[in-house]
């Protein structure tokens, strides 16, 4: 119970605002490392995902290997590839970047690809048979009905990218991952809980906006509550003999 | 004109959906394929918009074989209606209807008004344009797949059991409604339906289809109606005669109809004085 109230004592603490270390700060680097993480995971893995659900070819290839990166250990993965590449302080938003995508691909391909496969295959076909080209089909038809799908697997990449950008600190960058990685060697447990409390709020923030725009894209069309009473237990009754008779 | 030459369709997996099928489809009239489930209705009718290739045998609109017309550019010029409306979910009533003329290049406000204009013309009232198709019943739903596929003020309308789905009234309505915008139009229209009642109402050239889309018979209802060509045309239409040929029988002092098949098609009411008046 102390423990959280030193740790909020410790964010309402004016002089944690300012400077390179302060929690502004930090929260926007933290915001910069997702953000583009989850550009750049976006470009690929929504591409790559619509053409999956477009077209219906390499899903099992999809599946398996998107699979298999869920399961690679992130900080394992990170550590390797800074080594690897070698390159120095300077360059470690490389790896970073790199590893936070990997995380950021799974969920940003399987909403791609499963919004469009869940698009009435009728109503894919009608928009071709109108003559639609395969891109109309694609841009006017399957990704505004696949868009509430789309979004939510951005939303659950950023909530996995904002915590796991904490990683970026262990290798010397910032982001809110500074205070937990600082704090820890010297047993000053109230900054960790500070840095894990701040990672927290920001994926609710963040979460919170993302739920209120799938809201607001879900198409109106398929929003629309379903209001025709639809009458089709009409049978042929007596009448139709007493007009023949 | 529409001539189908030779056609035949072997789908992948090994089905003979059509074979050796010919026939010619005059214009501005209309022709019905009828015949049982799995006959190859749907597939000859896709062939015309290539939305199936044949497998052998030739298609010609006018004097193009289809086969060397760029499909999306033939699919935009020929009208199609299918049974379950086919409407875009997250679009309203007229920007379905506009479907089409907005991909073609028309202004918006052009292919506006001209959508509202084909809402009247298939007894859609215009305040339903800002709905969407979930918001609409089967009937309405199937007069904005028709008022699409006459959008692009087609010479072809192809129609795939439009009014199927829709309960007999509503269809009676509907099949109606057809008529008499056909009647104004005359559009070259290839209807299918698996309902001979339909296909005699409807049809000026009725092409009766067994399985593998082989034809049993062609020709005016009329025609076939007073020649069935064999038994298979004799039983599919057998139906309907029966239906049609009501008699009285009494049973217990009262009178009941029979149809041709002998079974109960009702009572008859006579108009006695005493619940003549009251009814
Ligand atoms: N894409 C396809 N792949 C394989 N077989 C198909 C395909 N489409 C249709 N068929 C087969 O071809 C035959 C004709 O089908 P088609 O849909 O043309 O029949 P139909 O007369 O329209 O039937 P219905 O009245 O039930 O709509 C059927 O045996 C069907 O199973
Ligand atoms: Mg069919």
């Amino acid at each position: 119970m102390n423990l959280f109230g030193d740790a909020f004592r410790w964010i309402l603490e004016p002089s944690h605002w300012t400077g390179p270390n302060g929690i502004p700060n930090r929260i926007l680097e933290h915001l910069a490392y997702t953000g583009l993480t989850v550009l750049i995971a976006t470009l690929i893995a929504v591409a790559l995902g619509l053409y999956i659900g477009h077209t219906g070819r390499f899903r099992g290839i999809a599946v398996s290997v998107t699979g298999a990166m869920r399961a690679l250990p992130t900080l394992g993965l990170l550590v390797y590839l800074a080594v690897l590449f070698g390159l120095g302080i300077q360059f470690a938003l490389i790896p970073t970047i790199i590893v936070l995508v990997v995380l950021a691909i799974p969920p940003l391909l399987a909403g791609a690809y499963s919004g469009v496969q869940s698009v009435d295959g009728r109503t894919v076909d009608a928009a071709r048979s109108m003559g639609m080209t395969e891109w109309q089909i694609l841009w006017k038809v399957e990704v505004p009905l696949a868009l509430p799908l789309i979004l939510g697997g951005i939303r659950s990449a950023v909530l996995q990218v904002v915590a796991t950008a904490t990683v970026a600190a262990y290798i010397s960058l910032g982001g809110l991952g500074r205070y937990i990685i600082d704090a820890l060697p010297v047993r000053d447990y109230t900054t960790v809980l500070v840095g894990a409390l701040l990672v927290t709020i920001l994926a609710l923030v963040l979460d919170g906006i993302l739920i209120l725009c799938q809201r607001l894209t879900v198409p109106a069309g398929v929003r629309a509550i379903r209001s025709s009473p639809g009458q089709r237990s009409t049978t042929k009754s007596a009448s139709t003999v007493s007009t023949a008779a | 004109m529409i001539r189908f030459d030779g056609i035949s369709k072997r789908f992948p997996d090994g089905t003979l959906a059509v074979d050796d099928f010919t026939i010619t489809i005059p214009s501005r009239t209309t022709t019905v394929f009828v015949g049982s489930s799995g006959s190859g209705k749907t597939t000859l009718l896709r062939m015309v918009n290539r939305m199936v290739d044949p497998t052998s045998g030739s298609i010609h609109i006018d004097d193009d074989d289809i086969s060397t017309l760029e499909p999306v550019a033939l699919r935009r010029r020929i009208g199609y209606v299918m049974q379950n409306s086919g409407l875009l979910p997250h679009r309203t009533v007229v920007d379905n209807v506009a479907t089409v003329p907005l991909l073609t290049g028309v202004s918006k406000r052009e292919a506006r008004a001209a959508a509202l204009d084909l809402m009247d013309t298939v007894g859609l009232d215009r305040a339903l344009a800002d709905r969407y198709p979930s918001q609409l019943s089967g009937g309405q739903q199937q007069r904005v797949g028709v008022a699409r596929g006459l959008a692009i003020d087609p010479n072809i309308l192809l129609m795939d059991e439009p009014f199927g789905a829709v309960d007999p009234l509503v269809r009676s309505e509907l099949q109606q409604e057809l008529v008499r915008i056909q009647k104004d139009l005359a559009k070259t229209i290839v209807f299918v339906t698996h309902d001979i009642d339909e296909a005699f109402l409807l049809g000026d050239q009725v092409v009766i289809l067994k399985t593998g889309g082989r034809i049993a018979q062609v020709g005016t209802p009329a025609e076939i109606l007073a020649n069935p060509a064999d038994e298979f045309v004799d039983t599919f239409i057998g139906a309907e005669r029966g239906r049609r040929a009501l008699s009285i029988q009494t049973v217990n002092g009262k009178e009941v109809v029979v149809d041709g098949t002998g079974r109960l098609a009702g009572i008859l009411r006579s108009p006695t004085p005493e619940s003549g008046r009251s009814a």
